[in-house]
């Protein structure tokens, strides 16, 4: 369990980091958190030539938080994100979401944009990069580049992204007026990977009737995946309206794997209880936030 | 006992070093020593046809390559079988290094040694072995099919059949009014302690010695083993169990390869080697349990009195036998727990299979057992209508019929006879705790929440204690301080505590005087180690006898001083007193020194102890014919027989049935392991088997796949129950002292993880409506359950069965 050979920088500036990159073509690895990376080099899973430490490029560690949405930095910590009340405030998944991210200790090293680089489908912030339509800021030699979520997760650990490049930011827009949200997930035991999770975003319309009604999934796909469950429950008041029937939509519409943890219908259970029930909280706050 | 100490809830003295960082566990010792890395078999069964090492000769930092080939002498032969049993009558144990044909995933093939461990991983990669796959046996079911064979030169892959009974059990049932047969499968588990085995071993080449640190649950026969295996004399062999990150029972097999082969690399380099078990090593080179298929037929009459009883298990001992047969041996003696069974028959097969070797862990066999009892009253409970504690209660062995002879044979060879107990008491304790009786209501309250609510019991009867012996030294120096030892090694249990406890009670000063040394072999030289909840007993008792001897010199040696008779004397906070009379008293500090008469004057003290010091009665030599120098005493005691403890624990679980997660609302625990030297260390073990229980109970299996993979090997799968999935637990003590020791000790260290998964499972069942005949199980196993045809059962309510007392 110790990691085979492999060189180390620790650059001062996104360009110092691409030159790196560049030179040592495609065995080097970026390092942020590490709270992925370092296990797959223990156990040697993963044999990188050099780890390119992006902990000492300025100006990465930063949440700027607008009225159109927040944009998260490279160098942010899970825990900094949690505490972040202006973050909340725009986007409430935010500080929703990443408190089911594992521990407290993992969640003081890990960064969010690392664990969105990493697109490991179990992961909650790629889950919730998805639902808010979100997207990513890579910087390459060739400049930088915003990509959508959608065109950014292409399988299990693949993005888009090749050859030399540094993700410098997320951006997760605003929560829509009149609109609530929600995230559960079930774990076997507290702060471990979801065996399913969802996070909800539910918008009304002036008369409090459900206008839609989407989800996205964790640990049910190979990618992250957004459901428009609006059929199910559109123009229902809001109060009254049929969350479980929505939760059956949902149900429907996933195609998980099992494994040692969860069969493949038990996570279709689980797809149907979450969803009704995290629709129900959001349709909730989302109702107190059209009064 | 005169002081408070004893029975006082002392706070564990060990506590603030280990949580401090200031713990030596053992990679800590060694900074500049050699590193080992191991090549160990990626297959579960497989004949290793060439080892070629060229490409890992040039990494830059190797220092060794040893195969099977580099074994001398009695280390190129196999492990020893450690206990020995006339009914293990296949036993095979593997070589430090696979000679021939692996046996399971993770048997070490090749061992490298290079400046670290780091650069020996990288060496250990190069290396290329081609191998033979063999066909594979998983699972005690493929194993009894026998379609494939583990070893060779046993067809059956039987190892042994353990065969215990009390009377003829067949007519027994046949004059049965009921009877009933059923089948079913307990999953495996690991002791899984936080630190994982480790060795450090130097070796003087002007002296020819060899100092060893083992992380192990038995220091002197990891000694004697090494002394065997490399051929060296036992005075030139010390070996040390630092502090042990637990150990729950899988540091007392021994040697592990690992323990012979570190000492011999160092003797062959003349240079400090060290291996630190890594967690993946551990989950597939160390060992395992739990494992069984259990098929039981139970005769009763219209109460629900058990009238004859008959198990038939099938028990997965992995690829090789080291340990014997203690772990079926203690299912198929244990497996009763406090019930009165006129006539019962045990039959255990224990077969191999091409997976980690199965030996003790904490529980040993017995959580399998009880859950094969417990699962049977329940089932008889359910047959006849009456109430599940009920059926208990008419089954339970009475106060008065102790001492209670089974007519079995125990782990330890001696006869199971249990000493004491009052298991009538303890029920009732446990339902009050657990408000048995109201549960009708909590369950109505949950439903009205939407949530399924179920609650289940399980008591046992636990041997504690075995013999042969252990040993104490114990020893005054002329600063007062006193200074404890004992061969038996310690893991996190408190030992530093109530040792301390019992010499200071027993000599009468003050607790912070007394030192503690465990499982140190320079310190002392005769124990057999730390298993089957003994160290207090057996341990704890030859502490007092030796403090005994010690206060017993003592008081002689300050008669004199103070010209009085030894038997007015007393000892009180250090201080060797004339009891009734203030004033006439000496220090025990100053015993100690004139205990040993001295020709020189090193400092102030030792002044008082030389020639000149003082007039000396002439007409006797300064130490008597027959005594010794110096304030020390070594006893030892060795039991008769074991002492039973018991308990029973209660569990209310809730269910919700659109995720069928399942939550632990209440743990409730009655324990008696007699005379409780300190209260909070005893609950401190039972919280700690309690998590193990649960962990056993709904969270951890070992994932074997059929071609012998363990595919869970990491704690990221291997779902050890973190603080939050432990509930609390509410715990009641009850004490029946034991009459076979003069402290009234019995065990407790195993306890509270024995009847985990049978009172769950009970609960779980009540809750669900649907047999449980498997454990552990998970939400997603629950799910499929409740959607298939397993059985419905109900439960009586205390109420419906008209028979209450």
């Amino acid at each position: 369990m110790k990691p085979a050979p492999f060189g180390y920088a620790d650059p001062t500036s996104v360009d110092e980091a691409l030159d790196v990159l560049t030179a040592e073509g495609e065995g080097a690895k970026v390092l942020a958190g590490g709270q992925s990376l370092l296990p797959l080099l223990s156990m040697r899973l993963a044999a990188p030539t050099t780890l390119v430490d992006i902990n000492r490029v300025p100006g990465l560690d930063q949440i700027s938080v607008g009225r159109d949405g927040v944009r998260v930095g490279a160098l942010v910590r899970h825990a900094q994100l949690l505490a972040s009340t202006e973050a909340a405030g725009v986007q409430p998944l935010l500080c929703r979401a990443t408190a089911n991210v594992a521990h407290p200790a993992i969640r003081n090293r890990g960064t969010t944009v690392g664990s969105i680089a990493h697109a490991d489908p179990s992961g909650e912030m790629t889950a919730v990069l998805a639902l808010t339509d979100g997207s990513v800021t890579v910087a390459t030699p060739d400049g930088r580049e915003t990509i959508g979520w959608g065109d950014f997760f292409l399988g299990p650990l693949e993005t888009s992204v090749h050859g030399p490049a540094v993700v410098l930011d997320v951006f997760f827009p605003a929560l829509p007026e009149r609109s609530g949200t929600a995230f559960a997930e079930i774990s076997r035991r507290k702060g471990d990977y979801a065996v399913c999770g969802a996070g909800v975003v539910v918008t009304l319309d002036a008369d409090r009737r459900v206008s839609s009604a989407r989800a996205a999934y964790l640990s049910v796909g190979l990618v992250p995946e957004v459901h428009d469950l609006t059929d199910a429950v559109v123009g229902q008041p809001v109060d009254s309206a049929d969350w479980a029937a929505a939760g059956e939509l949902a149900r429907g519409k996933v195609d998980p794997d099992g494994d040692l943890h969860a069969s493949a219908d038990y996570r279709r259970l689980l797809v149907a209880t979450l969803t009704a029930r995290t629709l129900a909280d959001a349709g909730a706050e989302a109702a107190r936030r059209t009064a | 006992m005169t002081t408070k100490l004893f029975g006082e809830p002392v706070r564990r003295r060990e506590d603030a070093r280990l949580i401090i960082g200031q713990g030596r566990y053992l990679d800590d010792i060694g900074s500049g020593a050699y590193e080992a890395a191991f090549v160990r078999s990626p297959y579960a069964h497989a004949r290793v046809l060439d080892i070629d090492v060229s490409a890992a000769m040039d990494v830059e930092g190797l220092l060794a390559i040893y195969t099977y080939e580099d074994l001398t002498g009695p280390l190129a032969e196999p492990l020893p079988v450690l206990i020995p049993h006339p009914q293990l009558t296949s036993p095979r144990t593997g070589y430090p290094l696979v000679k021939d044909v692996a046996q399971h995933v993770g048997e070490p093939i090749v061992m490298v040694v290079a400046t670290d461990r780091y650069i020996a991983e990288d060496a250990a990669g190069l290396i290329e072995i081609s191998y033979e796959e063999l066909p594979v046996v998983v699972g005690v079911d493929a194993a009894e099919a026998a379609e494939h064979t583990v070893h060779d030169d046993v067809p059956d892959n039987v190892a042994a059949r353990h065969h215990q009974e009390t009377g003829d059990v067949e007519a027994a049932l046949a004059a049965s009014a009921h009877t009933l047969s059923f089948t079913q499968y307990f999953e495996r588990s690991a002791s899984m302690p936080m630190e994982g085995k480790g060795v450090h071993a130097r070796w003087d080449d002007a002296d020819s010695s060899l100092r060893v640190y083992s992380s192990t649950q038995a220091s002197t026969s990891v000694r004697a083993a090494i002394a065997a295996k490399l051929e060296l004399s036992m005075e030139k062999v010390e070996v040390i169990a630092p502090d042990v990150g637990g150990g729950f029972g899988v540091k007392i097999v021994h040697p592990w390869p690992e323990e012979l082969l570190v000492p011999m690399a160092a003797r062959l380099l003349g240079h400090e080697v060290k291996w630190t078990e890594d967690r993946r090593e551990h989950f597939i080179s160390s060992a395992h349990e739990r494992q069984q298929r259990q098929e039981i037929t139970v005769g009763y009459d219209d109460d629900g009195r058990i009238t004859a009883l008959d198990v038939l298990v099938w028990h997965d001992n992995g690829a090789y036998t080291p340990y014997g047969i203690i772990v079926p041996i203690n299912t198929a003696t244990q497996l009763c727990g406090p019930y009165d069974i006129p006539v019962y028959r045990a039959r255990v097969n224990s077969v191999y299979t091409n997976t980690v070797i199965v030996t003790p862990y904490r529980g040993a066999g017995r959580p399998q057992g009880t859950f094969a009892m417990e699962r049977t009253m329940d089932r008889i409970a359910q047959e006849r209508g009456i109430d599940r504690a009920l059926v208990r209660e008419r089954n339970l062995i009475q106060p008065d019929q102790f001492p209670y002879d089974w007519g079995l044979t125990f782990q330890d060879g001696r006869p199971l006879i249990y000493d004491s107990g009052d298991y009538p008491a303890m029920m009732a304790k446990l339902k009050v705790l657990v408000d048995w009786d109201g549960f009708a209501e909590r369950r109505a309250a949950a439903e009205a929440r939407g949530k399924l609510l179920g609650i289940g019991m399980a008591p046992y009867v636990e041997g504690t204690g075995p013999g042969p012996y252990e040993g104490a030294h114990v020893q005054v120096l002329g600063s007062g301080k006193v200074l404890v030892s004992t061969g038996l090694t310690s893991q996190g249990q408190g030992h530093e505590t109530v040792f301390a406890q019992l010499a200071a009670a027993e000599l009468g000063v003050p607790l912070e005087d007394v030192e503690v040394t465990t499982g140190d072999t320079r310190r002392f030289g005769y124990a057999v180690g730390t298993f089957a909840s003994r160290a207090a007993v057996v341990s704890g008792n030859a502490v007092a006898l030796a403090a005994r001897g010690v206060k017993e010199k003592a008081l002689r040696i300050a008669a004199e001083v103070l010209e009085a008779d030894p038997a007015d004397l007393e000892i009180d906070e250090g201080l060797v007193q004339v009891k009734g009379t203030p004033g006439a008293s000496i220090p025990l500090r100053t015993v100690a020194v004139l205990s040993n008469p001295l020709r020189y004057a090193f400092d102030e003290a030792a002044r008082q102890a030389t020639q000149f010091s003082g007039p000396g009665d002439d007409s006797k030599p300064p130490v008597a014919v027959g005594d010794a120098p110096g304030l020390e005493h070594t006893d030892y005691y060795s039991p008769l027989r074991s002492t039973f403890a018991s308990g029973a624990h209660a569990v209310v679980v809730e269910i919700d049935p659109a995720t069928w997660e399942i939550a632990i609302e209440q743990y409730a625990v009655v324990h008696d392991c007699g005379t409780i030297i300190n209260p909070m260390i005893v609950e401190g073990q039972v919280h700690g088997g309690v998590a193990q229980g649960v962990g056993g109970a709904l969270y951890e299996r070992m994932a074997y796949d059929r071609d012998g993979q363990l595919t869970n090997a990491s704690f990221m799968d291997f779902l050890m129950p973190y603080a939050s999935e432990v509930p609390d637990v509410d715990i009641d003590h009850q004490s029946t002292p034991s009459p076979l020791n003069e402290l009234g000790i019995k065990g407790a260290g195993e306890a509270g993880v024995i009847p985990g998964s049978a009172a769950i499972a009970s609960a779980i069942e009540d809750a669900v409506g649907r047999r449980i005949a498997a454990m552990p199980i998970s939400p997603t196993e629950l799910y499929d359950l409740v959607r298939s045809d397993a059985e419905r059962v109900t439960n009586s309510s205390p109420h419906d069965s008209g028979a209450m007392a």
